[in-house]
C-alpha cells in the first residue's frame, strides 16, 4: 500500500465519516431524551433531496443547507407530535417516518435528477461542514454534559416523572432534543448529496441512518465517542471506493456490505461486554404524572 | 417498548368492528385527501390517478386479479412479522428473508433445472423457507444470548440480503442472452408456480393463506402458541415457569425468516421466473406495517394486506399515467399511518 493511496484513503473517511456523523449526533440527542427514532433514513433522504433541490434552485450550497436543516426539524417535529403528544410506538412511527422519507424525498428530488449544482466551496480540501463536525460534537457534548439544559435532556432520558417532579415539562424537552436531532440528520443527508456526489438519487443514503443508529450504540450515547464511530465507519466506506479505484479485482457488491457487517460485529463485542449506557426510559412512552 | 409494540401488534383484535370499520374509512379519506393536496401542490392530477386505480382495479377481472398477486407476498411477510410479535420480538428484517429466500430458491431452480416439476417445485419452495429462515437466524441467536436486540440486526441484514443477490445475478449467474440488463437465466417451467387461467394469481396465494391459518392456528390453539404468548406477557416469568424461552426466540425468527422467504421464492418462481435485481418495492417493510395496523389477527391482516394491495396500485398508475415514481407511493401509506398512530396512540397505556 503506498502512501498516497493510504492518505486517498483517510480523506475519504473524512468526507463519508462527516455525513454519518452529523447524523450519529442527532440520534444520539433524540436518545438521550429517551426517544428512539428509527426514522433517521427518512430525514436523511429528505436532507438529502430538499438540500439538492434548494442547491439547484438558489444557486447557493449554504441555502440547500439550512433548507436541509428545517426540513429534517419539520419532519422530526411531526415524529414528535406522534410519539410525545399522542404517545404512539416509537418504533411503528419511525418506520413511518422512514416510508415518508422515501416517498417525501422521492416527489421532490425527481424534477433535480441529473441537475448539475456547484457543491459547498472546499478550504484547504474540505468543505464548512467537515470543519464543523468535530466542534459540533464538541458543542454538543458541552450541552448535554456542562449545561441545565443538558443535563435536563439527559433526565428525561432516564426518568421523565423526576424531570416532572422538579417542575420542568419532560415533552418540551423531548421537542427540542427532537428538533436538534432533525436539524443534524437533515444536515447530515445533505452533505451526501450537496457536498460529496452532487447529484440525486432516489434512496441514495443507503441505510446511513440505521448504520448511524447503530453508531450511537458503538459511542454509548457520548459525542465524543460518536466522532471515533463515524470516522471508522466512513473508512470503511472509503477504503471500499479507494480499492474499487486502484483497480483491485473485487465485486463492489461484496465490499457494500462491509459497512453493515461490521456495525453488526461491533454491535456484538459491545453485546459481549455487557455493560449497557443506553438511558434507562429510552423508548418508554410517558404518559405523564396524574 | 418491545412488549408494548407487541401488544399493539395483537391487542386489536376483533370487538367493535363496525365502529373501527368506520374509523378506519374516516382514516383512509383524509389520508388520500392529503396525498392529493401534496400532488396537486406538485402540479399533478391526483384525482384523474384515484379514478384511474378504480377503474383499473375494479374494472375488469386482470385488474382485481393483480391486486391478489400484490396481496400474496404481503401475507407472508406479514406473518413474519406477526408470529415473533407474540414473543414480543420486532422482526424488522422481512425485506431481507425476503430476498434470501428468492436467492436459494433460485440456486436450486439452476443447480438441478432437469427435475421433475414435482420434485422441482417443491425443492424449491424448502429453498425459498430455508433461505429466510437462515437469515433470521442469526439475528434470533443474537437475540437469544442477548447480545444484539433483533430490531437493529434485522434492520441493517435487509442492506447486505440484495447485495448478495447483485452480487450474483453480475456474477457468477449473469445470463449470457441479456448483456445490457444483468438477471438470472430464465427458469425452466418445471421451476415455474402454476398460475390461475391467464391471470398472474399463483399459487403462493395458496401458501400465504395457508401460513395464515397455520399462524392462527398455532397461536389459539395449540401449547407453542400458549408459551409463546406466555413469554410475550411476561418474558421473566415464563423463565421461571421452565418454557424455554430462548428456543422459542430463536425458531420463532427462524420460521418467520422462513415463511417471508417464502414470498421471495414465489415472486421468483412465479411472476419473474428469473432472479433479478429490485425484487421486492418493499413488501417486507409493508409486511411489518400490515401485521402492525392489523393487530396481528389474521382475519385482519387478509384486510390489510389486500388494502396496502390497493394503495401500491395507486403508486403504479401514478408512475405509468403521470410520471411520478414509484416511490411517492410510500407518501401517501405514510400520511395514513401517522393519522392511525396519532388518533390510536393516546387510547393505550
Amino acid at each position: 500500500m503506498s502512501a498516497s493511496f493510504a492518505a486517498a484513503a483517510l480523506v475519504g473517511a473524512i468526507l463519508s465519516g462527516t455525513s454519518l456523523l452529523y447524523a450519529t449526533l442527532g440520534e444520539l440527542v433524540g436518545e438521550r431524551a429517551g426517544i428512539v427514532n428509527l426514522g433517521l433514513e427518512g430525514i436523511m433522504l429528505i436532507g438529502a433531496a430538499v438540500g439538492f433541490a434548494a442547491t439547484s434552485l438558489t444557486g447557493d450550497p449554504y441555502l440547500g443547507i439550512a433548507a436541509a436543516a428545517l426540513a429534517g426539524v419539520v419532519g422530526n417535529m411531526l415524529f414528535g407530535y406522534v410519539v410525545i403528544t399522542r404517545h404512539a410506538n416509537q418504533l411503528a412511527a419511525g418506520l413511518t417516518l422512514l416510508f415518508l422519507g422515501f416517498g417525501a424525498s422521492a416527489l421532490v428530488g425527481r424534477p433535480f435528477i441529473g441537475a448539475i449544482i456547484t457543491g459547498l466551496p472546499r478550504y484547504g480540501g474540505f468543505d464548512a461542514l467537515v470543519w464543523l463536525a468535530v466542534p459540533t460534537a464538541l458543542l454538543l457534548y458541552w450541552l448535554l454534559f456542562r449545561t441545565r439544559w443538558g443535563l435536563a435532556v439527559r433526565a428525561v432520558g432516564e426518568d421523565p416523572a423526576a424531570v416532572f417532579a422538579t417542575g420542568r415539562r419532560p415533552e418540551l424537552l423531548q421537542y427540542q432534543a427532537l428538533a436538534v436531532a432533525g436539524l443534524l440528520g437533515g444536515i447530515g443527508g445533505a452533505h451526501l448529496s450537496v457536498a460529496l456526489t452532487l447529484s440525486w438519487d432516489e434512496g441514495m443514503t443507503a441505510g446511513r441512518g440505521f448504520i448511524a443508529i447503530a453508531l450511537v450504540i458503538f459511542a454509548k450515547w457520548n459525542p465524543l465517542w460518536a466522532v471515533v464511530g463515524a470516522l471508522t465507519f466512513g473508512g470503511a466506506e472509503s477504503l471500499q471506493l479507494a480499492l474499487q479505484a486502484s483497480g483491485a479485482d473485487v465485486s463492489p457488491f461484496l465490499m457494500n456490505m462491509i459497512p453493515y457487517l461490521l456495525t453488526l460485529v461491533v454491535l456484538v463485542f459491545w453485546g459481549l461486554k455487557r455493560r449497557s449506557a443506553a438511558p434507562a426510559a429510552l423508548g418508554r412512552t410517558f404518559f405523564g404524572v396524574e | 417498548m418491545q412488549r408494548d409494540l407487541a401488544m399493539n401488534l395483537h391487542g386489536l383484535a376483533t370487538p367493535a368492528a363496525r365502529q373501527r370499520a368506520w374509523r378506519a374509512l374516516a382514516v383512509g379519506l383524509a389520508g388520500l385527501g392529503l396525498f392529493a393536496l401534496l400532488l396537486i401542490l406538485d402540479g399533478k392530477d391526483p384525482l384523474r390517478a384515484y379514478r384511474d386505480t378504480l377503474i383499473y382495479v375494479f374494472g375488469n377481472t386482470y385488474g382485481f386479479s393483480e391486486l391478489l398477486v400484490r396481496m400474496t407476498p404481503l401475507l407472508l411477510t406479514s406473518v413474519a412479522v406477526a408470529l415473533p410479535s407474540r414473543l414480543g420480538l420486532i422482526n424488522v428484517g422481512g425485506e431481507g428473508q425476503f430476498y434470501m429466500g428468492a436467492w436459494l430458491a433460485t440456486a436450486g431452480a439452476l443447480a438441478v433445472p432437469e427435475l421433475p416439476v414435482w420434485l422441482l417445485l417443491p425443492l424449491m419452495t424448502e429453498l425459498g423457507f430455508v433461505g429466510g429462515a437462515l437469515w433470521a437466524l442469526l439475528p434470533g441467536l443474537l437475540r437469544a444470548a442477548k447480545l444484539v436486540n433483533e430490531t437493529i440486526s434485522t434492520l441493517l441484514l435487509n442492506y447486505v440480503a440484495p447485495l448478495i443477490v447483485s452480487f450474483f445475478i453480475f456474477g457468477p449467474w449473469r445470463s449470457a442472452e441479456s448483456s445490457s440488463y444483468p438477471q438470472s437465466p430464465a427458469f425452466t417451467d418445471a421451476a415455474r408456480l402454476p398460475s390461475l387461467g391467464s391471470t398472474r394469481i399463483h399459487l403462493g396465494l395458496l401458501y400465504g393463506l395457508v401460513c395464515l391459518a397455520l399462524y392462527g392456528w398455532l397461536m389459539s390453539r395449540t401449547r407453542w402458541g400458549l408459551e409463546m404468548r406466555a413469554i410475550g406477557g411476561n418474558a421473566e416469568a415464563s423463565v421461571r415457569l421452565g418454557i424455554p424461552v430462548a428456543g422459542y426466540v430463536i425458531a420463532a425468527m427462524a420460521v418467520a425468516g422462513g415463511v417471508a422467504g417464502l414470498a421471495g421464492m414465489g415472486e421468483v418462481s412465479a411472476i419473474q421466473g428469473r432472479l433479478v435485481a429490485n425484487l421486492s418495492p418493499g413488501y417486507g417493510y409493508m409486511g411489518f406495517l400490515v401485521a402492525w395496523l392489523a393487530g396481528g389477527s389474521t382475519v385482519g391482516i387478509v384486510v390489510m394486506a389486500f388494502l396496502f394491495a390497493v394503495v401500491s396500485s395507486v403508486g403504479d398508475i401514478l408512475q405509468i399515467t403521470q410520471g411520478v415514481p414509484y416511490a411517492v407511493v410510500n407518501l401517501l401509506m405514510a400520511i395514513v399511518l401517522f393519522i392511525v398512530l396519532a388518533e390510536r396512540g393516546g387510547a393505550r397505556r
